[in-house]
C-alpha cells in the first residue's frame, strides 16, 4: 500500500459485526461436524498411550477389530508414505511406531460406524510395553540432559560486568504454567475420496496448506490432489496450527484407505489429553539497577518445557526472548533460552507465541526491583522505558515506533491510577482480611512471523459480471473477524457495500501456499494482498472505461454513489458488465510479502519485526487472606491498533484476549501426575474464566495514532497483543499479596497460574521471611 | 407403565420415538437423527453450555409451561418424554426474523467464533421468558456458558438490555396435556428402562429390579455413559415422580424430595440461610442446577458434593424407603466410606429433612474452588454453632473435600463446645483440624492447602462476626 489513494482518507473504517454474526446466532453457521454426513461415513477415534515414554512390545488389536461397528484399524504399517505430522521437524508421527514419548500418544487408529463404536473399540487395545524412565517435569529433563535444540542465547554488552558494578542487585526465580487452548469446537476433520486417489478434507486448521502438503507427503500424493478446505473454526487460538494435522490426516489415512469418507471429531478430553499447550517457563534472573530503579544489566534464564517434540518450539522460544525486554531498555543484557525435552504432549503455539512468558518474565523482574527499592511499580517502569538514545532491542532492532510512553502516560491519567494507588494503600491499612492490589503494565509485541519467509500471502478476486464480488485469501476464520476486514478492504477499492463482498471458505486449491493465519498477521498480510488483487481489478477497469468512455484514467472515480466516468454515474454492476463485454478479465489473484525484514538466527540480530504494536492495562484485584480466593475488580485498557480496520472487532479482541490472558494467570492450572498423565482434561477440572470472573469495571479505549508503516489502512495487528496486557492481573495480585506482609521489601514468592492456593501459600511464606 | 416408548415436542410437532435406546443423548439425537446442528458439543460434560436447550414442562397445576435451561449432552432421551423442547432452531421466525436475543447478539459482537453462541442465546432467550431459575443477574444466568473468545462482555450486555418477552404457551400446554402425565417405559437390545410417575412405583420397581441404575439430572450418570463409555443395563428415571419433587417449607424445617432439582430449592434454602443459598448458586451453571437434584447430589457420594456438608453442619436428616417401608437417619451416616453408603438394595432416597437454625446459631458456609462459578471444591466448610451467653453450646462442623467421604469434624466440634466463644477458642478449633482430617493431594488442591485453609475459615467466621469484611465477592474497586 505505499502508493496509496489520496482518495482514500486514512480513517479507521467502520465498526461492522462479524459477517457470520447472524449465522452464529442462528445456529446457522456450519463448522466441520455439521456438514451433512453422507451415507457410508466412518467414525474415527486412536488407541492411546498409556505411558509417557515406553517402547511397544506388542499391540494385540484382536478384540478392538472385533468389536460391533468397526471397519477397519490402521497402524502405522498401513501408512503409505511419512508417518509424520510435525510442522518442521519430522518428529510428530500420526501413529507411533515402535515408541512412544507421551501418554495419550496415538498407537493405532479405528474407523467404525458410529463414533461410540470407535470410541468404545480403541480403548480395546492390548499394548505391552517395556517401560522406559520418563522425563516429565523441566527438572527431570534437564537432570536427563533432554533437549529439543541447544540452548539459545541472545546478548548486547557485557551484563556479567554490569552487575557486578550496579549500585543494587537481586536475584529471583519463578514459574509459569502452560494453558489450554479450550477453543469450543474440538478438533475435527472430514475427509471424503475423489476419484483418481484425490482427497478433500474438510479441517479446522489455521494451517491449510500445511495440512495438505503433509497429508499429501503422507498417502504418496502431489499436493495438487490434496485439497484443504475451511469454512471456519470454533476457535483456535494457535492450538489448531499444528495440532489440526493429526486428525486431518487420520480421516485422511481412513478414507484413503477404505474409499469411504472419514470423520474424526475428537472427544474433548482426549483433545485435551492429545493436542498442544502453551509453554510452561521456569524463569531464572540477576538483575543490577540503580537507586531510582533504572536497570543496568540483566542475565535471565528462561527454560521451558516444549515436551515430546520439537513442533514450533524453537520460534515460539524465541519469540520468548525476542519479548523479554517487552518496552524496557537494559544496557547490558544477556538472555539464555533453554529448551527442554519432556514425555508430555508437545507444546505448541498459542496466543502470543512464547511473547507472554518472556514479557511476563521482564515485568517480574521489574516488580522485584520496585518492591526492593520500596517505589511504586510503575514508577520503575517508566524509568526503564525506551526512548531517545536508548531506542535498540537487544537484539539490534531500532524501536522506531515508540508510543509506549505516551500510552503509559495518558492511561496514568485516565484511569487516575496514582489516586487509586493510594486508595489501595488505605484499603489494605484498614482491612485485615482482604487486600487489594493495583498494577499498570505497558505491551510492546513484535508483529510479523520471525521466521521471515512465512511473511507472506496470497489473495484471489472474483468480480462478476452482476457486479458482486468474491474474495478468497490464504487466512483462516477462527472467530477473530478476519473475512469482514477483508471484505471491507475490497469493499473500499471498488467503493461499494461489503455487503457485495462474499468471502469464501479458505481452500488450498484457490490459493496455493499459504502460511499459518497465526502472529496476528492474519489482516496484515492477506488484506494486503487482497487489496492488491483487487487493485488490479480496479486497474484495469479504469483503462477500460478510459478508452471506452475517451476520458483520462485520473478521470475515473470509484465513489460509494458509483463509477464517475466522463460526467456519468455508472452503477458499480453496469461497469462489471460493460467490462465483462468489453472482454476485460475480472479476476486476479494478489500477492503481498512484508518489506523490510530481516533476520539473523545464528547470532540474535536484526529486524524480525516490521512494527510493534503497543498497549497498557491497570488491573485492580482483590484477595482474601485466609483462603487466597480473589478477584480483579476493574480494569483499563488503552491499546493501539493503528488506524482500526473495524474498530469493533478490534475491541472483541481485545476484551477477549485479555480475558483469556487472565485465565492463564489466575485459574486455568494443567496438572500433571508422576507418570506424565495430564490430570486436568476436562472443563470440570480446566477452569477458563466465566462471565463472572469479567471485572464488573471494564473500559477499553484505542490509541489514536497510525501504523508509521503503510500497512493495509495504517493498521496493526490485535489478535495476540491484548493477551499480555493480562500481565497487569498478576502483577497487581502480587501487590496484594505483599500488602498482606507490608513491612517486607521483597516480591512474594507467587507462581503462575496464581490459583487460591498458589496465593495462600505466598501469602505464607511472604509473611514468613522466605 | 401407561406408554411405552418416547414421545415430545420440538417446536410443537410431536416427536414419537417407540424405539429408543435409554443411554442416547438429546444431543446426538438432535444433531445425528434430527440434523438440527445448531446445538452444539462443546464437552460432552455439562460443562461448557454450548448444547444449550429449554425444556418445557407442563407444570403441576397444568396450566402453564416451565421451561429450563439444561445441558442437552447429558440428557437420555427418556428424560424428554412428555416434555416440550425448543433449540436455537426455534427460535427464527418464519419471516425470517431473529428474535430479540438473536438480533442484540448478532449487532453487538456477542460472538466470534460463533461455536458457543448458540448456547448463550438459549440461556439468554431463557431468562428472557422467565424459565426457571433466571431470576438470577445475567451473568449467573450464563456462567454455565463458555466463551473462549469475546471475554463475555458483548454477551452480558446484550444480556442485560434484554426486555422481558412473553411467549404464548397456549398452544404447548395443550398439547403436553395429551403427552406428559404418563408413566413411560421401553426397552432396547435388552435392556430396559421405566420412568414412573410415583415413588409407590419406585419402589416397586426397585423392588423388581435391585440392579437398576436410578437417573435423576444425569447430571453424573450422564457423564459415565459420554466419558466412561459405559452402557448403564436397566435404567429408572426419576424426573416425573411428582411425590419426590416436593418443596415443603413447615414445621420448622424444609423438606426436600430427593428429585427436587438444586434450582428449584435454591430459594428455599436460600431463605434458611444467605449464605447456604450462595453455595447453591455456585453448585454447576444453570443448567446443571436445573437438572441435578438434591437426591442425587447426596445419594452418589462424592466427596466433594457440594451440599452435603452444609445439609450435615445444619443437621439435615435423610429418608430412605423401599417397598418394604421407611428409615430415617442423620445425613452424615448415609456415608460410610469412600464410594460406600447406607443403602441397601431396594432402596432409594426419598427425602432430606433440614432444620431451620434456631436464632442463634452462627453459621458460615464456604467453598473454596479455582474459580466461583461452575466448579468443584477444593474444601467445602460448614458451621453451624450454637453461642448462647458467649459461649458455644453446640457446634457442627462438616467438611466436604477433606476426607473420603463428606464428614463431621469431631475433634474440632469439642474443641468448640462449652468454650467461650471467642478468636482463642477459634484458634483450637481450628487446630484440631488436624486430628480430623487427613486430607489427600489432588487435582483440586494440596493436602496442606485443604487443611491450611479450612482452619483459617474458622478463623474467617470470628472475624465476620466482629464486622470484619471477608468475602472478595462483595468489594468493588
Amino acid at each position: 500500500m505505499a502508493e496509496r489513494d489520496p482518495a482514500w482518507k486514512v480513517l479507521p473504517k467502520p465498526s461492522r459485526p462479524h459477517d457470520s454474526a447472524r449465522l452464529h446466532v442462528t445456529g446457522e453457521a456450519r463448522y466441520a461436524d455439521d456438514v451433512h454426513e453422507p451415507a457410508g461415513m466412518l467414525h474415527l477415534a486412536f488407541g492411546q498411550s498409556s505411558e509417557a515414554r515406553a517402547r511397544i512390545v506388542s499391540m494385540d488389536l484382536a478384540e478392538v477389530r472385533k468389536s460391533p461397528g468397526v471397519i477397519a484399524v490402521f497402524t502405522a504399517a498401513d501408512i503409505p508414505g511419512a508417518n509424520d505430522v510435525a510442522p518442521v521437524a519430522g518428529d510428530d508421527q500420526l501413529l507411533a511406531d515402535g515408541e512412544v514419548a507421551c501418554h495419550g500418544q496415538a498407537l493405532f487408529l479405528v474407523a467404525a460406524t458410529s463414533q461410540r463404536a470407535a470410541r468404545v473399540a480403541a480403548r480395546l487395545g492390548r499394548i505391552e510395553y517395556e517401560r522406559l524412565a520418563p522425563a516429565i517435569t523441566i527438572a527431570d529433563a534437564r537432570a536427563a540432559g533432554s533437549h529439543i535444540e541447544p540452548a539459545q542465547r541472545m546478548a548486547r554488552g557485557d551484563a556479567a560486568t554490569a552487575l557486578e558494578g550496579a549500585a543494587h542487585r537481586l536475584q529471583g526465580r519463578f514459574a509459569m504454567g502452560g494453558q489450554d487452548h479450550f477453543y469450543l469446537e474440538g478438533q475435527v476433520a472430514v475427509a471424503t475420496p475423489g476419484e483418481d486417489g484425490q482427497v478433500h478434507v474438510l479441517s479446522s486448521t489455521q494451517h491449510p496448506s500445511e495440512v495438505q502438503h503433509l497429508i499429501a507427503h503422507m498417502l504418496q500424493l502431489s499436493s495438487a490432489d490434496v485439497t484443504v478446505e475451511v469454512r471456519r473454526m470454533g476457535g483456535a487460538f494457535g492450538g489448531k496450527e499444528t495440532q489440526a494435522a493429526l486428525f486431518a490426516a487420520a480421516a485422511a489415512l481412513a478414507a484413503h484407505r477404505t474409499g469411504r469418507p472419514a470423520k474424526f471429531r475428537c472427544d474433548r478430553d482426549d483433545d485435551m489429553v492429545m493436542t498442544g499447550k502453551r509453554h510452561e517457563f521456569e524463569v531464572g534472573y540477576d538483575v543490577g539497577f540503580n537507586a531510582d530503579g533504572r536497570l543496568q544489566g540483566l542475565s535471565l534464564h528462561l527454560a521451558s518445557r516444549c515436551g515430546a517434540s520439537v513442533d514450533l518450539s524453537p520460534a515460539i522460544n524465541d519469540r520468548a526472548m525476542f519479548h523479554s525486554d517487552n518496552c524496557y531498555y537494559v544496557p547490558d543484557v544477556e538472555v539464555v533460552s533453554e529448551r527442554l525435552k519432556t514425555n508430555t504432549v508437545s507444546a505448541t503455539a498459542f496466543r502470543g507465541f512464547g511473547g507472554p512468558q518472556g514479557m511476563l518474565a521482564i515485568e517480574r523482574v521489574i516488580d522485584h526491583v520496585a518492591a526492593h527499592l520500596g517505589l511504586d511499580p510503575l514508577d520503575v517502569r517508566m524509568a526503564n522505558l525506551y526512548g531517545p538514545g536508548r531506542d535498540t532491542t537487544p537484539y539490534g532492532m531500532e524501536v522506531a515506533d515508540n508510543v509506549a510512553p505516551q500510552i503509559i502516560a495518558r492511561l496514568r491519567a485516565t484511569s487516575r491510577y496514582d489516586e487509586r494507588a493510594r486508595a489501595v494503600a488505605a484499603f489494605n491499612v484498614a482491612s485485615p482480611v482482604l487486600k487489594k492490589g493495583i498494577a499498570l503494565t505497558p505491551v510492546k509485541f513484535g508483529i510479523s512471523f520471525t521466521t521471515t519467509h512465512l511473511n507472506q500471502a496470497g489473495a484471489l478476486v472474483h468480480v462478476y459480471a452482476d457486479g458482486s464480488i468474491q474474495v478468497n485469501h490464504g487466512g483462516t476464520e477462527m472467530g477473530q473477524g478476519l473475512h469482514v476486514k477483508i471484505a471491507q478492504v475490497v469493499a473500499d477499492v471498488f467503493s461499494v457495500s461489503p455487503d457485495l463482498v462474499r468471502i469464501t471458505s479458505t481452500r488450498t486449491d484457490k490459493v496455493p501456499n499459504t502460511s499459518a493465519t497465526a502472529a496476528s498477521s492474519g489482516a496484515d498480510l492477506n488484506g494486503m494482498a487482497a487489496y492488491n488483487a483487487a487493485m488490479t481489478i480496479r486497474e484495469r477497469l479504469c483503462a477500460f472505461l478510459s478508452r471506452a468512455y475517451a476520458v483520462g484514467e485520473s478521470e475515473v472515480h470509484f465513489t460509494p454513489g458509483g463509477v464517475l466516468v466522463g460526467g456519468q454515474t455508472l452503477a458499480f454492476g453496469q461497469v462489471a458488465r460493460k467490462a465483462h463485454i468489453g472482454r476485460i478479465s475480472l479476476s486476479s489473484t494478489g500477492y503481498y510479502a512484508t518489506p523490510g525484514i530481516e533476520y539473523d538466527r545464528s547470532v540474535f540480530k536484526g529486524r524480525p519485526f516490521y512494527y510493534f504494536a503497543y498497549g497498557a492495562a491497570v488491573s485492580e484485584v482483590v484477595i482474601d487472606t485466609l483462603t487466597g480466593e480473589h478477584r480483579v475488580l476493574a480494569v483499563d485498557i488503552l491499546h493501539d491498533v493503528g488506524r482500526s480496520l473495524n474498530p469493533a472487532i478490534d475491541m472483541g479482541q481485545i476484551e477477549g484476549g485479555f480475558i483469556q490472558g487472565q485465565g492463564w494467570l489466575t485459574s486455568e492450572e494443567l496438572v500433571y501426575d508422576a507418570k506424565g498423565r495430564l490430570l486436568t482434561h476436562s472443563p470440570a477440572t480446566y477452569k477458563i474464566p466465566t462471565a463472572s470472573d469479567r471485572p464488573g469495571h471494564f473500559t477499553i479505549e484505542l490509541w489514536d495514532g497510525e501504523n508509521v508503516e503503510p500497512t493495509i489502512n495504517r493498521s496493526k495487528a490485535v489478535g495476540e497483543p491484548p493477551f499480555m496486557l493480562a500481565i497487569s492481573v498478576f502483577s497487581a495480585l502480587n501487590r496484594a499479596v505483599a500488602a498482606a506482609a507490608p513491612g517486607r521489601r521483597t516480591i512474594p514468592p507467587l507462581d503462575a497460574p496464581a490459583t487460591p492456593e498458589r496465593v495462600l501459600c505466598a501469602i505464607a511464606a511472604h509473611g514468613a521471611g522466605e | 407403565m401407561d406408554h411405552t416408548g418416547v414421545r415430545f415436542l420440538l417446536d410443537g410437532e410431536l416427536v414419537d420415538l417407540p424405539q429408543v435406546d435409554p443411554a442416547a443423548t438429546l444431543l446426538d439425537h438432535l444433531r445425528y437423527t434430527l440434523r438440527r446442528t445448531g446445538t452444539k458439543e462443546g464437552c460432552a460434560e455439562g460443562d461448557c453450555g454450548a448444547c444449550t436447550v429449554l425444556v418445557g414442562s407442563l407444570e403441576e397445576d397444568g396450566t402453564s409451561v416451565a421451561w429450563r435451561a439444561v445441558n442437552s449432552c447429558i440428557q437420555f432421551l427418556p428424560m424428554l418424554n412428555g416434555k416440550a423442547l425448543t433449540t436455537v432452531e426455534s427460535l427464527k421466525g418464519h419471516d425470517g426474523a431473529l428474535c430479540p436475543v438473536q438480533d442484540v447478539m448478532a449487532a453487538n459482537g456477542s460472538s466470534q467464533c460463533g461455536f458457543c453462541t448458540p448456547g448463550f442465546v438459549m440461556s439468554l432467550h431463557g431468562r428472557s421468558i422467565g424459565a426457571k431459575g433466571c431470576e438470577l443477574p445475567v451473568a449467573d444466568v450464563i456462567a454455565g456458558n463458555l466463551c473462549r473468545c469475546t471475554g463475555y462482555g458483548p454477551i452480558l450486555e446484550a444480556g442485560e438490555g434484554l426486555a422481558p418477552a412473553h411467549v404464548d404457551d397456549a398452544a404447548v400446554v395443550d398439547a403436553l396435556a395429551g403427552i406428559a402425565g404418563q408413566g413411560a417405559s421401553g426397552e432396547w437390545q435388552g435392556r430396559r428402562w421405566f420412568a414412573p410417575r410415583t415413588s409407590d412405583e419406585l419402589a416397586g420397581l426397585l423392588a423388581a429390579h435391585p440392579e437398576a441404575r436410578l437417573v435423576a439430572g444425569a447430571t453424573d450418570v450422564g457423564l459415565w455413559v459420554t466419558k466412561g463409555l459405559r452402557t448403564p443395563g436397566t435404567m429408572i428415571f426419576l424426573g416425573d415422580i411428582a411425590d419426590l419433587s416436593r418443596i415443603e417449607e413447615r414445621d420448622g424445617a424444609l423438606t426436600l424430595g430427593a428429585a427436587v432439582r438444586y434450582a428449584d430449592a435454591h430459594a428455599a434454602l436460600a431463605r434458611l440461610h444467605p449464605e447456604l443459598g450462595e453455595l447453591v448458586r455456585r453448585i454447576g451453571g444453570l443448567q446443571v442446577r436445573n437438572a441435578g437434584t438434591i437426591g442425587g447430589n447426596i445419594a452418589n457420594g462424592s466427596p466433594i458434593g457440594d451440599g452435603p456438608p452444609a445439609l450435615i453442619a445444619l443437621g439435615a436428616e435423610l429418608t430412605l424407603r423401599s417397598i418394604s417401608g421407611r428409615r430415617t437417619i442423620p445425613l452424615e451416616d448415609y456415608f460410610l466410606a469412600y464410594g460406600s453408603q447406607d443403602l441397601r438394595p431396594g432402596e432409594f432416597v426419598e427425602a432430606v429433612r433440614i432444620p431451620r437454625p434456631a436464632a442463634d446459631t452462627v453459621i458460615h458456609i464456604a467453598k473454596l474452588s479455582r474459580r466461583f462459578d461452575s466448579d468443584i471444591s477444593a474444601v467445602c466448610g460448614a458451621f453451624a454453632l450454637q453461642v448462647q451467653d458467649g459461649i458455644v453450646t453446640g457446634a457442627r462442623v462438616a467438611f466436604g473435600g477433606m476426607a473420603a467421604t463428606p464428614r463431621r469434624a469431631a475433634a474440632c466440634e469439642a474443641a468448640l463446645c462449652g468454650k467461650a466463644f471467642d478468636e482463642a477458642t477459634l484458634a483450637a478449633a481450628a487446630e484440631a483440624l488436624g486430628h480430623d482430617f487427613d486430607p489427600l493431594t489432588d487435582v483440586r488442591g494440596s493436602a496442606s492447602y485443604r487443611i491450611a485453609a479450612a482452619g483459617n475459615l474458622l478463623r474467617r467466621l470470628w472475624l465476620r462476626e466482629q464486622g470484619v469484611r471477608i468475602s472478595v465477592l462483595e468489594v468493588e474497586a
